[in-house]
C-alpha cells in the first residue's frame, strides 16, 4: 500500500486513493476544500481547481516535483509521495485567485439566498478568499428558471462545478439537464422548456454548493440557522428513507438528505420522502443531528433544542445525570 | 531557399489529384513502408528525430512508442486538422493542395501503428477542405489505395473525414476525441492519456496534419537523411504561416535552423516588413506564444543570432525568449498597437474558454474586460498589475493548456510592453485608433 505525506503527516492509503481522499483520511485540517469534487459520485471533480496542492516530491521511485499544481481530486497517490497543501504559501496564493474566480460572476446575495448558513462558496470565501473583489465589471446574470415542479434554477448563483449534471447522470437513465453554451455564458439547463421530471431529481438540490437549484417547498420558509435539523426515517419503497428534516417550531419546513463531515450526503434520497412527506407524523425521529461546530445552526442555541426535541431515552439519560449531580 | 519536403511540387496543376500526385512520385512511399515491417516505419520516425508540429514539439517517434498494445483492442490514429490558432494556416495550405500527401501520411502511419480505423477530424469552419478531403479519399479508394488489402499488402484501413463544428477547444486532443465520439467537446481529465484510453476508450494516437505529412519524406529518405536536415534536436523543415506586416506574408517550408533575420528580410522568404516599415515586434508560433519586441526576437539575450528551430526561439525562457508553437508567424510592424493586438487575443482566448474549470473560464473574460477599458481609454493605474496578476492566476492551473495559451501572451505584452500599456492608460486622448476600434467592437457583415 502506497505511503504519501500531506503537510508532513504519513498515511498508508489503498492503491488508487487520490491525494484528496487521503487528505481528507487524515483530517479536516490538512484536507483541501473541493467545490466539484463530491465523493458520492462515480464521476466528479477535477473542474473547480480549488483542491489543488503541490506535489513536491512526485514518488518514491521517481522523486521530481510536478510542475504544475494539481488538482487533488483527480491525482492518485504514488508511493513515497510529498504533498504540499496548507504549508506551502504559493498553494494557498494560488487557491485564493481560483476563489476570487469563482466569486467574480457570483452575485454575492447570501442575505437572500437560501443556500446561506449551508453554502460552501460561503464557507470557502471565508477561508480562503480575500474582503474585497477587484472585479468592477457587471457581473453575468440570468432569469430564473422553474426545472420541473420542485426545483427552481437561478443560474446566476452557479459556480459550473458541474455536480448536478454528475448526480442526474448517476441516479437516471435519461438526464435531461446539462451545460448549454460555453466559456463564462455557459449555463445549466434544461433543453428549451423540457423540465427535470423523476423521483430523484430533488438530489441536485443536495449536491449544489451554491444557491443555484433551490427547494421551491422551502423558498423564503426561513434562514436555515433558524430551523433545527433533526434525523429521522420512514419506509420507502424507492429509497433508503433516512432524512434529515428540518424544524422551525413544530413544522418540518424541508427534507433533506443526510450530509456527513464533508457536506456531501451519505443516502440519495426520492422526491416523495423530500417533497411530499411534510408532516411530524409521517417520520419515526432518530434524534438531533450532528452539527459540526463550525457551522451557523451551531449558533442557534442549539443544545437547547436537543432537550426539547430529545424524547424518551435521551431525556431519561440527562434526568439520570442530573441525579447523579445532585448527589 | 532551403529543402522542400512538404510543398515540392505544390505548384504542379491538378496536385490535389490523385494522377497527378501519382506521377509525381506520390504514393511512393506508402509503396516502400507496405514493404517493411511496422516496428521499422516506426524506427524510422524515431531516428527521424520528427517532432510534433501541432505546437508542442513532442517527438513523434516517443509519442507512438507510448501506445498501449492491448489483445483482441483495436487502435486508432487520429489526425488533428482542427488548425484555429489565429495566424496558423499552414495545414490549411497542405491540405487544400495537397490533400493526397495527408492521406498518403495516413495510411502508412496508420500501418505503423498497426491502426485499422483513421480519422481526419477537420475544423468546421474548413468545409471546402473537407470536400477537397472527401473527394481525395474516394479517389483512393477507387484506386486500391484505401480499404481492403491496400496494395496487395493485406493491410486494411478505412479512413474518415469528421467535420467539427467549429471550437478552438477541439484542438485539444482529449476534446478532439470527446468531439469526435459525438460528445461536447470538453478536454477529458488526464490521465488517462489518450495513448492508453482515446477514441472509444481505446489506444490512440493524435497527430497534426504537417506531423504525418511529414512521414512521408521520412520513409522515403530514410529517417537519418531526415534527421540531418535541420539543427540540433529540430530535425527536418518546417512550414511556417507568416502573416501581418510583411512584404510577401504566406506559408514558407523552412529547414530548422535558419535565422530569424534571414526568414523576414530575405527576398527568397518574407522580403521585408511592407512599406519598408521598421519591425516592432513578433509572435513566432500562433497567437499563444509569447509575444517578443524585435530587438530580442533577432538576437538571443546573450547576443546571439536567433534561429528558427525549438531551442533557439525557447533560449532564455519566458524572461527573453519564446516558442516555435505551431508555425504561426505573426509580425507587427512599428504601427502596431501592442495593446490592442493583445486584446484582440484575448478575445479569441474568451470566446473559445469550453467552461469547465473556473480560472479560465472566469479569467479569460475578465482579462478581455481589463483589456477592453483600457483601450477605450478608461484604464486605472492599477489595470496593468491586475493583469499581470491575473494570468499569474490562470498559468498552470487549468486542465488543459488553453489557460496557459490565453495568459502567455498577455504576460509577455506586458513584460516586453509594459511602457506602452502605461502610455494607454496615462495618455487616453492619445489613443488615435478608438474609432476604428469602435468600428470592429459593432462589426456589420458587409456586402
Amino acid at each position: 500500500m502506497p505511503k504519501v505525506t500531506i503537510d508532513g503527516i504519513e498515511i498508508e492509503v489503498p492503491k488508487g486513493t487520490t491525494i484528496l481522499q487521503a487528505a481528507r483520511m487524515i483530517g479536516k485540517h490538512v484536507a483541501p476544500p473541493a467545490m466539484c469534487y463530491y465523493s458520492k459520485l462515480k464521476v466528479s471533480g477535477g473542474y473547480c481547481r480549488t483542491c489543488i496542492v503541490r506535489v513536491t516530491k512526485g514518488s518514491a521511485a521517481n522523486p521530481t516535483p510536478m510542475p504544475k499544481p494539481v488538482a487533488s481530486c483527480r491525482t492518485e497517490v504514488m508511493d513515497g509521495m510529498e504533498v504540499a497543501n496548507y504549508t506551502s504559501e504559493q498553494n494557498l496564493i494560488d487557491r485564493k485567485g481560483v476563489v476570487e474566480f469563482l466569486l467574480l460572476n457570483h452575485p454575492l446575495d447570501c442575505p437572500v439566498c437560501d443556500q446561506a448558513g449551508e453554502c460552501h462558496l460561503q464557507d470557502l470565501s471565508y477561508e480562503n478568499g480575500s474582503a474585497n473583489t477587484r472585479y468592477d465589471f457587471d457581473r453575468r446574470s440570468f432569469e430564473k428558471i422553474d426545472i420541473g415542479p420542485y426545483v427552481q434554477l437561478h443560474m446566476t448563483r452557479c459556480i459550473l462545478c458541474f455536480r448536478c449534471v454528475n448526480t442526474a447522470n448517476q441516479l437516471t437513465e435519461k438526464r435531461v439537464h446539462g451545460v448549454m453554451n460555453r466559456g463564462d455564458v455557459s449555463e445549466i439547463s434544461t433543453y428549451i422548456t423540457k423540465s427535470i421530471d423523476n423521483e430523484f431529481s430533488g438530489n441536485i438540490i443536495d449536491v449544489c454548493p451554491v444557491g443555484a437549484l433551490t427547494d421551491k417547498t422551502f423558498r423564503f420558509k426561513s434562514r436555515v440557522w433558524f430551523t433545527k435539523p433533526v434525523d429521522a426515517n420512514r419506509e420507502c419503497k424507492k429509497c433508503a428513507g433516512k432524512v434529515r428534516l428540518w424544524f422551525k417550531g413544530e413544522d418540518v419546513l424541508r427534507v433533506t438528505g443526510r450530509k456527513d463531515q464533508w457536506g456531501e450526503v451519505t443516502d440519495w434520497i426520492c422526491n416523495d420522502c423530500r417533497f411530499e412527506h411534510k408532516r411530524y407524523s409521517d417520520w419515526n425521529i432518530e434524534g438531533p443531528s450532528h452539527i459540526d461546530h463550525h457551522s451557523v445552526i451551531s449558533q442557534n442555541h442549539y443544545e437547547l433544542a436537543k432537550l426539547k426535541l430529545d424524547t424518551g431515552k435521551q431525556l431519561k439519560e440527562l434526568k439520570s445525570k442530573k441525579q447523579v449531580d445532585k448527589k | 531557399m532551403g529543402k522542400q519536403l512538404l510543398l515540392e511540387n505544390i505548384n504542379v496543376q491538378g496536385i490535389s489529384t490523385l494522377e497527378v500526385y501519382r506521377a509525381n512520385g506520390g504514393y511512393k512511399a506508402l509503396e516502400k513502408a507496405l514493404k517493411m515491417q511496422q516496428s521499422e516505419v516506426v524506427d524510422e520516425v524515431k531516428k527521424s528525430g520528427l517532432r510534433g508540429r501541432g505546437g508542442a514539439g513532442f517527438p513523434t517517434g516517443m509519442k507512438w512508442g507510448f501506445i498501449a498494445k492491448p489483445e483482441g483492442v483495436p487502435r486508432h490514429l487520429v489526425c488533428n486538422a482542427d488548425e484555429s490558432e489565429p495566424g496558423t494556416f499552414k495545414d490549411r495550405f497542405l491540405m487544400q493542395n495537397k490533400p493526397h500527401m495527408l492521406i498518403e501520411g495516413m495510411i502508412l502511419s496508420s500501418y505503423a501503428l498497426g491502426a485499422n480505423v483513421s480519422y481526419i477530424y477537420i475544423r468546421g469552419e474548413l468545409l471546402y477542405v473537407y470536400h477537397i478531403l472527401e473527394k481525395a479519399i474516394q479517389e483512393a479508394y477507387d484506386a486500391g489505395l484505401l480499404g481492403k488489402n491496400i496494395l496487395g499488402s493485406g493491410f486494411d484501413l478505412e479512413l474518415y473525414v469528421q467535420c467539427g463544428a467549429g471550437a478552438y477547444i477541439c484542438g485539444e486532443e482529449t476534446a478532439l476525441i470527446e468531439s469526435l465520439e459525438g460528445k461536447r467537446g470538453n478536454p477529458r481529465i488526464k490521465p488517462p492519456f489518450p495513448a492508453v484510453s482515446g477514441v472509444w476508450g481505446r489506444p490512440t494516437v493524435v497527430n497534426n496534419v504537417e506531423t504525418i505529412a511529414a512521414t512521408v519524406p521520412i520513409i522515403l529518405m530514410g529517417g537519418d537523411e531526415y534527421a540531418k536536415i535541420g539543427i540540433g534536436k529540430s530535425t527536418g523543415t518546417k512550414l511556417i504561416s507568416a502573416c501581418g506586416h510583411l512584404a510577401k506574408p504566406g506559408v514558407y517550408e523552412i529547414e530548422m535552423g535558419l535565422s530569424t533575420e534571414e526568414f523576414i528580410y530575405s527576398e527568397n522568404y518574407c522580403g521585408g516588413i511592407k512599406n519598408g516599415k521598421k519591425l516592432k515586434a513578433v509572435v513566432a508560433g500562433g497567437s499563444s506564444v509569447p509575444i517578443l519586441p524585435a530587438e530580442l526576437f533577432l538576437k538571443t539575450a546573450k547576443g546571439e543570432p536567433r534561429l528558427m528551430s525549438y531551442e533557439s526561439l525557447a533560449d532564455g525562457g519566458f524572461a527573453t525568449g519564446t516558442m516555435l508553437g505551431s508555425g504561426g508567424f505573426i509580425v507587427l510592424d512599428e504601427t502596431a498597437s501592442i495593446v490592442k493586438n493583445l486584446w484582440n487575443f484575448t478575445r479569441f482566448y474568451h470566446h473559445e474558454s469550453c467552461g469547465q474549470c473556473s480560472p479560465c473560464r472566469e479569467g479569460t473574460g475578465w482579462m478581455e474586460k481589463v483589456l477592453h477599458r483600457i483601450l477605450e481609454g478608461h484604464g486605472k493605474q492599477s489595470d496593468v498589475d491586475l493583469l499581470f496578476d491575473i494570468q499569474s492566476k490562470i498559468d498552470g492551473k487549468t486542465i488543459c493548456p488553453l489557460g496557459e495559451a490565453a495568459s502567455w501572451p498577455v504576460a509577455s505584452a506586458i513584460r516586453h510592453f509594459r511602457a506602452e500599456f502605461e502610455e494607454y492608460v496615462n495618455h487616453p486622448e492619445k489613443i488615435k485608433d478608438v474609432k476604428h476600434y469602435y468600428n470592429m467592437r459593432n462589426l456589420q457583415p458587409t456586402a
